[in-house]
């Protein structure tokens, strides 16, 4: 982090009071509210908020870009001494992609299939005649190497499947950086990837801008990011902004309430406690799709009333592991014990009280609902379908659950897409439970989610399992959520069980080797901390 | 997010704090309906009106359907607003009649090949592997052969009647239905929601309806109204060839068949020479009427819209 000749230099960016329009629900809702905002060269802004806090529409408007369906009411954005507003569309398409360049969320999303990385890392260089294009693919190499990518020669005649998503992160870096521009916006560049590609990336990343001294806006909702990232931070919240300051400041002592809830959120610390009576237990289980095999003698735990957290990568088997608890997914090998009998492997050979005892709910809450269904009846039909409740009952216990997961009766008719994230997030636990369940497995509940609608889901979790005596099968690649709430952690690998045990004992030293590169790869909320991951690692 | 209603302290219920109040099913039908565009209402205007004339075609005609009179080739006009044909049946009167004929079996076909259609293409959707493998090439293979000239091949061995026409169109029009069907239920049914009902252990039937139809019934919808189109036209073909709908019973195409001959007297008499062409205007209006108001639906329901 630099914060050197800042000074009184003429700012490269001045937005004075933005005001943006979007239009949904056939009218024109505010969605930035007047906020201003100054970028020297060389500085990194950061940019945090809730999602809908307007954090992305103000990155592209730095652009003096308004997404379709969206407009400037007001303000203006000067640039290096152009007034983007003004200008008309060829003359800014002149600036994007050479002066001011943009890194999206999903590279892979964000690149052709069709075409090789170098020919797209370098592509608007050369259109905008920066460079030649032989000399702009020398300097993409040289930056292909700076960001750590794997044989930087070579790598950019791959085509974009050819490479993991952290690699595609990094090309898409190159490609902002090809043309040496003044201004780079990160929108959430990170938060597709696993913790441990997400270190590396934040720190070429972070050393690619000071080395050409770029000026960049870092959009993110992860207050641990952007304090590895950031000179200076603003916080956002509808529209509006909270307030502004140095990171180091910001972080140690923010003045806004809003801000401070957003620092205390992880504040949850369960108590953990243990228990021999397993109500589900997985021994030498091994599954495969096909020919490849995803899952090698995993044994797994689940202590009755208690909360086991299964941690790993994407791809070390957490969701197939889920899969073949329910039977959706028939091992291969080994078997699921379900209070101390052996389940069937497959679905459809299991009895109706056995599904019911053995409940799921998803990461994408959202398609985890039929979009036509109303909440209660969605609901109201395993109510129906497990206990036979009809008509007034059912409306009965269904106002009950939702009263169990704070909401309320005036929610019964609303449609899944009238709920907010946390909302749909909710009515999907009160699915389970209408079950009756004596496990519930969360598969990553809570990633899509907000931090302080996250912290509301796992408080709820809690409170339903102290009073319901439920077990949760936690799945995650969030390890402040399994400290948060977990009794017992299990980390996953590859497909293997690295450890499992009492959550004191998996995180305090020492660790198997994976369970240390894990643990040490989850940023802090320290500005120093990535620094300091990485002094530990050379 | 309403712009006055922000709430300061954190609560699950005021996460959404703006919410439209319900609409019945009616209310939004009727806003849809003041929304549409001018083409769409025409098209609606013509639907209703070939229903009504379907529907009280006994009331509305002024002769019997295979009423013969007198003389045949009458002039418009006189006791016959539109002449006679060539046995000297009132044509005014089978027009009436071609609307219910034509319009009715063109829709017990589609009706039909619907039920057909939709219903193999989710199980195969849903099933998967060896199941939906096995009704896509069976469907394949009968899109292979010309669909016109399996009809006509079907009707000369299982003969010519209402019935048998019905139940070969449909299963010729259907293997079109499946694919669709089946395309944009493979979308639906890798949806959690589809894996919830499963794990709760539904029957696949109520998947079928409560999960997956609801949510494929757009497309579906706009595939009927063209699919009604294209088996109305076969059925107008197959009446032209003579294998379609059989005498007495008044339909448009083989109307335009037996009287084709007139249009060459149009030289001498303009009005008889239009004679064979009012039946092929009563198929194309409608086909046009029809395909209006799927345009709208279409556009209404994928959210393509034209730039303005």
């Amino acid at each position: 982090m630099k914060n050197n000749n800042l000074g009184h230099s003429q700012p490269l960016l001045k937005m004075s009071n933005i005001q943006i329009e979007g239009f949904a629900d056939e009218r024109w809702h505010k969605i930035i509210k007047g906020i201003d905002l100054t970028l020297h060269r060389g500085q990194i802004l950061g940019l945090i908020g809730e999602s809908g806090a307007g954090k992305s529409t103000l990155g592209l408007a730095a652009m003096g870009f308004a997404r379709p369906g969206c407009r400037f009411t007001g303000g203006e954005v000067e640039f290096d001494g152009l007034n983007l507003t003004k200008m008309p569309e060829y003359a800014k398409r002149k600036l994007w992609g050479t002066r001011i360049t943009y890194v999206a969320q999903s590279a892979a999303a964000a690149f052709n299939p069709a075409h090789r990385l170098l020919d797209q890392t370098i592509e608007s260089t050369v259109r905008g005649k920066i460079k030649p294009e032989l000399e702009a693919k020398a300097d993409a190499k040289k930056l292909y190497e700076e960001l750590q990518l794997p044989e930087p020669d070579l790598i950019g005649d791959r085509y974009p499947h050819q490479v993991s998503g952290g690699q595609l992160q990094r090309v898409m870096t190159a490609m902002a950086m090809s043309a040496k521009p003044d201004l780079i916006i990160f929108d959430e560049p990170t938060t597709a990837l696993d913790v441990t590609t997400q270190a590396e990336v934040l720190a070429s990343m972070r050393f690619i801008v000071e080395q050409y001294n770029t000026a960049a806006i870092y959009i993110t909702h992860d207050l641990s990011v952007v304090a590895q990232m950031a000179d200076d931070i603003k916080v956002l919240r509808y529209g509006e902004e909270v307030e502004e300051a140095n990171t180091r400041e910001m972080l140690s002592n923010p003045k806004k309430d809003y801000t401070k809830s957003l620092w205390s959120v992880r504040s949850i610390d369960k108590k953990e406690k243990s228990n021999d009576d397993y109500v589900l237990e997985i021994n030498n289980v091994s599954a495969a799709y096909g020919a490849s095999k995803v899952l090698f003698d995993v044994d797994i735990k689940l202590p009755r009333g208690r909360t086991v957290a299964v941690v790993g990568e994407s791809g070390s088997g957490k969701s197939t592991t889920a899969r073949v608890i329910t039977g959706l997914l028939p091992p291969s090998n080994g078997q699921v014990v379900f209070n101390g009998s052996s389940l069937l492997p497959a679905l459809n050979q299991r009895s109706k009280e056995e599904l019911r005892k053995i409940q799921m709910i998803y990461q994408m809450a959202d398609v985890a609902m039929n979009p036509k269904q109303t909440v209660s009846e969605i609901v109201g039909r395993p109510l129906e379908f497990y206990h036979g409740l009809k008509g007034k009952e059912q409306d009965r216990r269904t106002i009950e659950l939702l009263e169990m997961i704070e909401l309320d009766e005036s929610f019964m008719d609303r449609l899944p897409n009238e709920l907010s994230g946390g909302q749909k997030q909710r009515v999907c636990l009160a699915r389970a439970l209408a079950a009756d369940p004596e496990i519930i497995i969360c598969d990553e509940v809570t990633s899509a989610l907000d931090q302080i609608v996250q912290e509301g889901i796992l408080k709820l979790l809690m409170k339903l399992q102290d009073e319901l005596n439920v077990s949760y099968l936690f799945i995650t690649h969030d390890i402040s959520t399994v400290k948060a709430i977990s009794d017992e952690v299990v980390v996953m690998f590859q497909g293997k069980v690295i450890e499992q045990g009492p959550k004191t004992k998996i995180f305090s030293p020492p660790h198997p080797e994976y369970t240390q590169l894990l643990l040490s790869a989850v940023p802090e909320m320290d500005p120093d901390w990535l620094t300091n991951y990485l002094d530990s690692k050379t | 997010m309403s712009e006055d209603k922000i709430p300061q302290d954190y609560s699950a219920k005021s996460e959404v704090g703006f919410v439209r109040v319900r609409r019945t099913r009616f209310q939004r039908t009727l806003i849809d309906l003041k929304k549409a565009p001018p083409t769409a209402l025409l098209g609606m205007i013509i639907i209703l009106t070939y229903i009504i004339v379907a529907l009280f075609a006994a009331q509305i005609a002024p002769y019997g359907e295979a009423e013969v009179f007198l003389v045949p080739y009458a002039p418009w006009g006189g006791d016959h607003i539109l002449g006679t044909d060539q046995i000297g049946r009132d044509i005014f009167t089978r027009l009436i009649y071609g609307a219910r004929n034509t319009v009715g079996i063109a829709l017990m076909t589609t009706l039909l090949a619907f039920l057909i259609g939709v219903f193999f293409g989710l199980l195969a959707a849903i099933l998967g592997g060896w199941a939906d493998q096995a009704l896509s090439r069976l469907v394949d293979v009968m899109m292979a052969i010309p669909s016109l000239i399996f009809a006509l091949m079907l009707l000369s061995i299982f003969g010519t009647n209402a019935v048998n026409l019905i139940i070969i169109l449909a299963i010729l029009e259907s293997t079109r239905v499946f694919r669709l069907t089946r395309a944009v239920g493979l979308n639906v049914v890798v949806m959690d929601y589809v894996e919830v009902a499963r794990l709760r252990g539904e029957k696949i039937g109520w998947i079928i309806r409560k999960e997956i139809l609801p949510n494929i019934l757009p497309p579906l919808v706009a595939e009927f109204g063209l699919r009604f189109c294209f088996t109305f036209l076969a059925i107008a073909a197959l009446s032209f060839l003579g294998l379609g709908i059989q005498p007495p019973s008044a339909d448009w195409g083989s109307m335009v068949r037996e009287n084709a001959g007139l249009i060459n007297f149009a030289h001498y008499d303009i009005q008889s020479g239009l004679t064979p062409l009012l039946p092929a205007a009563a198929i194309a209006i409608l086909t046009v009427g029809v395909n209006f108001v799927v345009d709208w639906f279409l556009q209404k329901t994928s959210g393509i819209r034209d730039e303005k």
